[in-house]
């Protein structure tokens, strides 16, 4: 057993093995997320959504994908061939890659020969988590690009087209509205630790409630408010909410599909297993830009009552508070797709660059003023 | 500015408690939907209170037809009556707009609330006259065209309709 455990906790395997239990996690969770968001869109419009596969047609996503998975990939004569068998690739891969610095419980050690390891529920605790989230997320743009451009069609590449451009629109402000989270969480970092960008890190620094954070200065009522990023920083937190959106083109912000205008946009010409990779892809960024949400301004997998609790029961607690949290924060996502409608082009870059852009450059400021005050 | 915030926020809340509403939609196999009886479906040919079909065969049916579905032959009986020698409608072309309703002068040819027709030969879409013909009179039970039109037939000879003068003598000066 003991032979088994050190084993397992060999550095390559526990990468090995935690990849997996995250990979796992991520495909089915999509499965599910894609059943919650076609029932609860159909309820908010008063139809049932659908109903045939299992009961409530909790089946109904595996079954479109065994579909999909029996369909012809039809590739259209015109379409530049590597670039166009690439780009559903790199969208899968770099859906998958952002979750690898999100932590999804509670680290807890362990006794194992007489030594204690600690086993922490993040695949690669990068210490520019941060950093990478915003790189990779950017790289999953090309995905969108790349597929528009070489399919060798007109709506695919206006689709393509306006992914670029929302892309670059929006990037600045998500970045900016991360920055923001970094330099107040630098009010907690007692320590002053070499890794402020550490996603697990800026984690942990929410556990427990506000009065370790504000201490003697604040009231007595302090005492019952967790210490989540979301109170003081609620206008990047709507700021980040917003780029989420548009950067896993979700509606209001699905122009680079919008199947009404251009029929789908950059996967028009993508049929079978090449469009189940897009659409695989969308909704795991949509969970791991939820899950980042939590994390960083949520409090990830922290939740006062549950912070004291130690061994397995607070690991899966922890698991089950981060897991409610991103729901919370798709459930919002899916709210406002029943409810807004799309944007026009233009709109879409007036909101970036005009308003935006502008609210998350006065908000760091603001933000820089009131840590340099409390500091000093 | 203000109130497009506030309109918003309303979208948002109005959306949301839709949640708790109930559903517009029904499990339509199991649960059948619920059509008006003037609902337009599959076409029937009625028949007279007497059981004699009310059809005259006039075409107005078919020339209202815009999408030419409706096809038939004008024959005559022994008494005088005339009715279709056939009556072809087919239902793959078919729309269900109505109009034959409207134009037939004797309440013959009506729409029912029936939309569940599905085969899976197309050649089975196309209903004869004897598919067509149903026994009761439909929606107009106590109409019957003979009894009120002027046209003579074995038994009412003319002016014996209702509300039907007797036929004058026009060669006859008299007042």
């Amino acid at each position: 057993m003991d032979c088994l455990t050190e084993f397992l906790l060999t550095d390559w395997v526990y990468a090995t093995v935690s990849v997996v239990v995250v990979f796992v996690i991520l495909l089915n969770i999509t499965i599910l997320m894609v059943w919650l968001e076609r029932k609860i869109v159909a309820d908010m419009q008063d139809r049932l959504g659908p109903m045939r596969a299992g009961p409530f047609g909790i089946l109904q996503t595996v079954a479109d994908g065994i579909k999909l998975l029996f369909k012809e990939q039809i590739m259209p004569s015109r379409a530049e061939k590597w670039v166009y068998l690439l780009a559903p690739a790199i969208a899968v891969i770099t859906a998958f890659l952002m979750f690898l610095v999100v932590p999804i419980a509670k680290p807890i050690s362990v006794l194992i020969n007489g030594q204690i390891r600690t086993l922490d529920f993040v695949v690669m605790d990068l210490n520019i988590g941060v950093l990478y989230i915003l790189a990779i997320s950017s790289i999953a743009v090309y995905a969108v690009v790349l597929a528009g451009w070489s399919s060798g069609s007109k709506y695919p590449l206006l689709g393509g087209v306006r992914a670029t451009a929302q892309a670059i629109s929006y990037e600045a402000a998500m970045g900016l509205s991360l920055v923001s989270v970094v330099m107040y969480s630098s009010l907690a970092d007692i320590g002053g630790v070499n890794n402020g960008l550490s996603v697990s890190h800026l984690v942990e620094l929410q556990s427990g409630t506000l009065e370790n954070i504000f201490g003697g200065r604040a009231a007595f009522l302090l005492k019952f408010v967790p210490a989540w990023n979301v109170w003081p920083l609620i206008i990047p937190f709507a700021i980040f909410i917003i780029a989420a959106l548009a950067e896993t083109n979700r509606a209001p912000f699905d122009l680079a599909e919008a199947e009404q205008e251009i029929v789908g946009g950059f996967h028009t010409e993508y049929s079978g297993m090449r469009f189940a990779m897009f659409f695989l892809a969308e909704y795991v960024n949509i969970f791991t830009m939820s899950a980042v949400g939590a994390s960083l301004f949520l409090g990830g997998y922290h939740f006062p009552p549950f912070d004291g609790l130690v061994g397995w029961l607070g690991v899966f607690l922890s698991f089950g508070v981060f897991i409610t949290k991103v729901m919370a924060i798709f459930f919002l996502f899916i709210w406002l797709r029943a409810s807004v409608p799309r944007f026009r082009y233009d709109q879409l870059m007036t909101l970036g660059w005009k308003i935006l852009l502008p609210l998350t450059l006065i908000n760091l400021m603001v933000t820089g003023a009131v840590v340099l005050w409390l500091e000093a | 500015m203000f109130e497009s915030i506030v309109s918003q926020l309303r979208t948002f809340w109005t959306v949301l408690m839709h949640t708790f509403t109930g559903y517009e939609t029904v499990q339509y196999p199991e649960e059948m939907p619920y059509l008006a009886p003037r609902y337009r479906g599959r076409i029937v040919l009625t028949r007279d209170p007497d059981g004699v079909e009310r059809c005259v065969a006039c075409n107005l049916c078919a020339v209202a037809c815009p999408v030419d579905c409706i096809a038939l032959q004008k024959t005559e009986d022994e008494d005088g009556r005339w009715y279709p020698e056939f009556f072809r409608i087919n239902f793959s072309r078919c729309i269900m707009c109505g109009f034959c309703e409207e134009a037939c002068p004797t309440y013959s040819i009506q729409l029912t609330p029936d939309f569940e027709m599905c085969e899976y030969d197309r050649q089975n879409m196309v209903y004869e006259k004897e598919h067509l013909l149903i026994d009761g009179p439909g929606k107009y039970p106590d109409y019957s065209f003979y009894n009120v039109a002027g046209k003579s037939i074995a038994g009412k000879a003319k002016g014996e309709a209702e509300n039907e003068a007797p036929p004058v003598d026009i060669r006859d000066l008299l007042p």
